[in-house]
């Protein structure tokens, strides 16, 4: 045994005010998702202070009435339902950035690559599935505790492994635009395959 | 080539190899091997004296051993750095001394037999991986006689034939007599587009390569017979499809169907047997030379440099970026980037533009004199701290000091902590929160999940690099898999606390799964040996409670294996399906007690 299961709150879940988005993502979702029940099953979830579909949450319209409700509503904690968050997390945080709250304070459910789009013929199932998902994404965001990224010293130094073609252009653009470049190469000549060459298409031009 | 050499702010590193990578974006520190050229490479002057009184002759390396070399040599002509360089293990006069030759003969003194490997270390904010490929090797299979017939010549064989620079001065002459070849043909895609034969993948460049050489040919010997034997010709590319028009009017034969028997007659002239798939025929044509058209493989050293960043390949063994469309030169390791064929095959000019791609991306992090750390770290109550060294003993990155001997509670280094949570996971007194990932976080999820039907579903853990992309890919790429799995996505499977594994079972899972990346791939060194560990611990403690350890199942799906986890998925849904609800119901009798 390791941990014990906490069985206190220790965040401040129950202030939560959770904002639901069920994203259709046109048809990819909403075609083996019932979003619009989705949503409906969330809006009895505590601490939800809204929930529905939404055509594209990624869109600038999408975005924008999710900033808005995020003021009119006072949200802290939004979930979004929505493709893989490997995608479009970035996307979200930074509105959730925009809107004043900290973007930490976001969860996301993946509805498309692990639902919608692996389940297509089943919309029963698929729906279950993606009402779980949601649900489990907003019990997650209840307990979720803003973060600040520290900043870290960068080496404006770059590292380019192979002296081939693509590594002496990486290295060039670098160097180019005034940063040091440290390239290794296991051959005693840089150049690649590409100096073994004669001509090359779509040129016809000599390849060194 | 000569503009990086020449470059103030690059610094070349030849005969090097990379050792070690250790620490971040931002903050890498590289190990590298330099190893000892035996010539001063600033002052040679590539002037050749050494090279015309080396007594030993060897096959040169750069003409593929169509010419010869001496032990101390240039690599080409055009190579840079111009300074000449010894092979210690040809030469005489290094070991025992008995030649020295090349000494005496250089007037710059630039020879030095005592020169040593170097250990250089370089620390750099990013990193371009452009390690290039591998040219498949025909012998392997050896199906068309390259071998056994002289006259059989790999794609790149023929390109040193035909360059200026080349052993023939570009003369295109036949290894058996040296005489110029009255016919020549081409064998498209050897080595790719057949998994039976090769790699499965189609090359890329080679249909393009072969239609230049045709051009080639066609320019210097007009009245050579030229043949192309292909399965589909793909001129896909700008200005690609007038070469191939070009070559077709200028007399290029080009036979659909790869020869399926090649035999050498008598005069060194090679009878080829090829079905005519656009004919319907059996063809058979004899050719004076055979150029197999090679395909491109990963370059050697790639899953040492995969395991050294963490990176990951896809199934064909390229190095796999952080999304096909939208971040195709990054890695999924911060300030690591892609150029070239070390990301799959292509041609030069795709090669360029993703090296420019690669170098944008990384100029991206390292304009500003700080970076973003990593927010998702974990955390330390020194009041819940026994000091018992645990956890310092599993973190991959030497993040977490701590003292078991004076009892000082343990410390997390942030700057150095990744967040894989493997620290939270080992902890036994809960002193520990991983950030974003806490206890409470995931036992909320849990619970979600198995409130209603329980028995339905099937919990399942996920690595965010691995196992969770892996899942993603199989949606990518639309495979259909049994709806019962819900998925809890941890940064490293390293993570996945055995009292997770409880709470589940405790609330009705009939069955479990933890995922993670491949023993190797894991992108947090070596975390995912933890999770072995672990649920192996958790199997035995089932099995000795009386509950069937086949329950909770371990499986390593990598972010290019969609297809695995599918069949993993449907071989979960088997499992649940032989768990019963009086089974259940005992697990969680005998697990509330």
């Amino acid at each position: 045994m390791t941990t014990p299961v906490p069985t206190t709150s220790t965040t401040a879940a129950g202030d939560a005010r959770i904002g639901v988005y069920v994203c259709r993502c046109g048809l990819n979702i909403a075609q083996t998702v019932d979003c619009d029940a989705v949503a409906a099953a969330m809006a009895k979830q505590p601490d939800v202070a809204v929930a529905k579909s939404i055509g594209y949450a990624c869109s600038e319209p999408g975005q924008r009435e999710i900033r808005e409700e995020i003021e009119t509503l006072g949200l802290n904690r939004v979930v979004i339902g929505s493709c893989s968050p490997r995608l479009h997390e970035p996307t979200f945080r930074q509105m959730l950035a925009a809107a004043g709250l900290n973007p930490y304070l976001l969860e996301m459910a993946n509805l498309r690559e692990q639902c919608s789009w692996v389940h297509m013929q089943n919309r029963e199932g698929a729906t279950a599935k993606a009402r779980d998902l949601v649900k489990m994404a907003v019990a997650r965001s209840r307990r979720l505790q803003p973060l600040d990224e520290a900043r870290l010293p960068m080496t404006q130094r770059a590292l380019v492994i192979g002296g081939g073609v693509a590594g002496i252009q990486a290295a060039l653009d670098m160097a180019d635009n005034g940063y040091e470049v440290v390239m290794v190469e296991r051959q005693p000549s840089i150049g690649g395959v590409m100096a073994q060459l004669d001509k090359t298409f779509p040129t016809m031009d000599c390849s060194i | 080539m000569t503009d990086a050499g020449r470059h103030p702010r690059i610094t070349i590193h030849t005969l090097s190899d990379v050792l070690e990578i250790k620490g971040n974006v931002g903050n890498f520190d590289v190990q590298i091997v330099k190893k000892a050229r035996y010539v001063d490479e600033k002052a040679c002057t590539a002037c050749g004296d050494c090279a015309k009184v080396c007594p030993v002759v060897r096959p040169d390396e750069f003409n593929l051993g169509l010419s010869s070399r001496r032990a101390i040599y240039s690599p080409f002509p055009q190579a840079v750095p111009s300074a000449y360089v010894l092979n210690p293990h040809e030469c005489l006069g290094n070991n025992p001394v008995v030649c020295s030759k090349c000494l005496e003969a250089c007037e710059k003194k630039c020879i030095d037999f005592h020169m040593s490997d170097q250990t250089l270390n370089e620390r750099v904010g990013t990193i371009v991986v452009a390690t290039g490929l591998a040219p498949h090797d025909p012998r392997v299979l050896d199906e068309y006689g390259y071998t056994r017939y002289e006259n059989v010549l790999t794609s790149l064989e023929f390109e040193r034939l035909v360059n200026a620079g080349g052993p023939t001065q570009g003369h295109l002459l036949r290894p058996t007599d040296r005489q110029q070849p009255k016919s020549v043909g081409f064998i498209q895609c050897v080595g790719s587009r057949s998994a039976r034969r090769g790699k499965a993948y189609c090359s890329n460049i080679c249909c393009m390569n072969t239609i230049k050489s045709t051009l080639v040919l066609k320019e210097h010997y007009p009245d050579m017979a030229v043949k192309v034997f292909y399965i589909d010709i793909r001129a896909f590319g700008k200005g690609f499809e007038d070469l191939y028009t070009r070559s077709r009017r200028q007399g290029v034969h080009y036979v659909r169907g790869l020869p399926g028997h090649v035999e050498e007659l008598p005069d060194g002239r090679l009878r080829v047997a090829v079905e005519n798939a656009s004919g319907g025929t059996l063809d058979y044509y004899e050719l004076d030379m055979l150029v197999l058209a090679i395909g491109i493989e990963p370059a050697a050293g790639t899953h040492k440099l995969q395991e050294m960043l963490g990176l990951q390949l896809t199934s064909d063994g390229f190095f796999l970026e952080a999304h096909p469309k939208l971040q195709p030169v990054d890695a999924a390791t911060r300030g690591v980037f892609y150029a070239g064929c070390a990301e799959g095959p292509k041609d030069i000019k795709e090669s360029v533009t993703q090296a420019s791609a690669a170098a944008v991306r990384a100029i991206r992090l390292m304009q500003s004199n700080t970076i973003a750390a990593e927010a998702i770290t974990s955390e330390i109550d020194p009041e819940l701290c026994k000091a018992c060294g645990k956890c310092a003993q599993v973190c991959p990155y030497h993040a977490i000091t701590v003292d078991p001997k004076k009892k000082t509670p343990a410390q997390v280094v942030t700057a150095a902590c990744s967040g894989c949570g493997t620290c939270a996971a080992e902890c036994a007194f809960g002193a520990i929160t991983m950030n974003h990932f806490t206890d409470r976080q995931i036992v909320d999820q849990i619970d979600a999940m198995l409130e209603d039907r329980p028995s339905e579903k099937i919990l399942t853990f996920a690595c965010n690099w691995c196992s969770y992309a892996g899942a993603d890919y199989a949606g990518v790429s639309r495979l259909q898999y049994p709806p019962n799995a819900r998925l809890i996505r941890t940064m490293c499977s390293g993570r996945v606390d055995e009292q997770f594994i409880w709470h589940g079972f405790k609330k009705g899972a009939p069955v479990i799964l933890v995922s993670g990346c491949h023993i190797g791939d894991c992108h947090y060194i070596n975390a995912n040996h933890w999770t072995v560990k672990r649920v192996e611990k958790v199997r035995q403690k089932m099995e000795k409670r009386g509950l069937r350890p086949e329950r909770l199942q371990l499986e390593w799906i990598s972010a290019a294996e969609g297809v695995r986890f599918a069949e993993v998925m449907t071989r979960m849904e088997q499992l649940r399906r032989t768990v019963t609800d009086k089974e259940i119901a005992e697990t969680i009798d005998l697990l509330e007690k």
